[in-house]
């Protein structure tokens, strides 16, 4: 018994070391994303291609990606070219322009090419809200069965889409 | 009399001004319809945590998300919306992340009561050493 109380301090260090080397270089800016396993909030937006309305009933079938950009967002520029890339291999992407003008987005759009099945309008950022979205460019990845498994917050690259690809079924 | 250095009366000034500047920075103007809504206002916002940045509270961050929900918790309240009901909107988009007092829960119940078990095991402990030895100089006396 005395033996062991000797070597306490040891053990708490130990124990206490192991934790704190576990949680070494992880990124301490992750924050879980609450929406995980729930399926896309209600919403009513405005298609931004011919001004329709679109509900969660016209979202596609299948997993899709969801991804929310905007013209003033600077890491947007970045990611766009890979959403392209994406596109053309046949991932879909319904696209959420984010707190944005709508002519701003058309021109984007035109000059940039458009990687998105699907560009819906959130003018006033409330659908980004329901969403939990905090900023742009922020991509969900939703299930075929309408679940909400995996939220990137920042660039989608090269890096890191073998990560979101994983949860893309 | 005793001389006060100006330089430091300026600096003084200078501080004062900028931590009024920091309260300022990050709140809009806002009309309510009751005194009462205000300060409901100003304790949330004090009690959100920005989703974005890593620790500041709704009332100090300058963050966009932070302008679009102060703006829906000044919305929410105007409504006569509850404070619960205004924390549970927050939390159903945002997580327990945004709250600066975690709720209760089975997750953060060592957060809340580990102090205490820690307490009451380190008075445990404290009384057994204290009455073995007791025993012991009694044993010793006789």
């Amino acid at each position: 018994m005395r033996r062991f109380v000797f070597f306490l301090p040891l053990v708490c260090f130990l124990i206490l070391g192991g934790v704190f080397y576990s949680q070494l270089g992880k990124d301490n800016q992750y924050v879980p994303s609450a929406l995980v396993g729930k399926k896309v909030p209600n919403f009513t937006l405005i298609s931004l291609e011919n001004d329709q309305m679109v509900t969660q009933k016209d979202l596609p079938h299948g997993p899709y990606l969801m991804n929310f950009w905007g013209t003033w967002c600077p890491a947007c520029h970045i990611e766009h070219p890979f959403l392209v890339e994406l596109a053309l291999k046949g991932v879909p992407i319904i696209g959420i322009d984010y707190k944005d003008q709508k002519h701003l987005a058309e021109q984007w759009l035109i000059e940039k090419g458009n990687p998105y099945q699907q560009v819906l309008m959130d003018e006033m950022g409330l659908f980004g809200l329901d969403m939990g979205v905090t900023g742009a460019p922020e991509t969900f990845v939703i299930n075929s069965s309408g679940v909400i498994v995996h939220r990137h917050q920042g660039v989608v690259n090269e890096q890191n889409w073998p990560e979101l690809k994983g949860y893309l079924k | 009399m005793k001389r006060y250095n100006p330089l430091a009366l300026w600096l003084c000034v200078l501080f004062s001004m900028l931590s009024f500047a920091h309260y300022a920075l990050g709140q809009e103007q806002m009309t309510f319809r009751s005194e009462l809504n205000k300060t409901r206002y100003q304790s949330l916002l004090a009690e959100l945590r920005c989703p974005k940045c890593q620790n500041q509270s709704l009332a100090d961050s300058n963050a966009g998300i932070s302008v679009d929900l102060r703006e829906q918790v000044h919305f929410m309240i105007e409504q006569g919306k509850t404070d619960q009901e205004i924390v549970d909107y927050m939390v159903a988009r945002y997580g327990a992340f945004v709250l600066y007092r975690p709720q209760h829960s089975s997750a953060t119940f060592l957060l809340w009561y580990g102090p205490f078990i820690l307490l009451a095991i380190g008075f445990l402990v404290f009384t057994t050493v204290v009455m073995s030895n007791r025993k012991r100089r009694g044993r010793s006396l006789s």
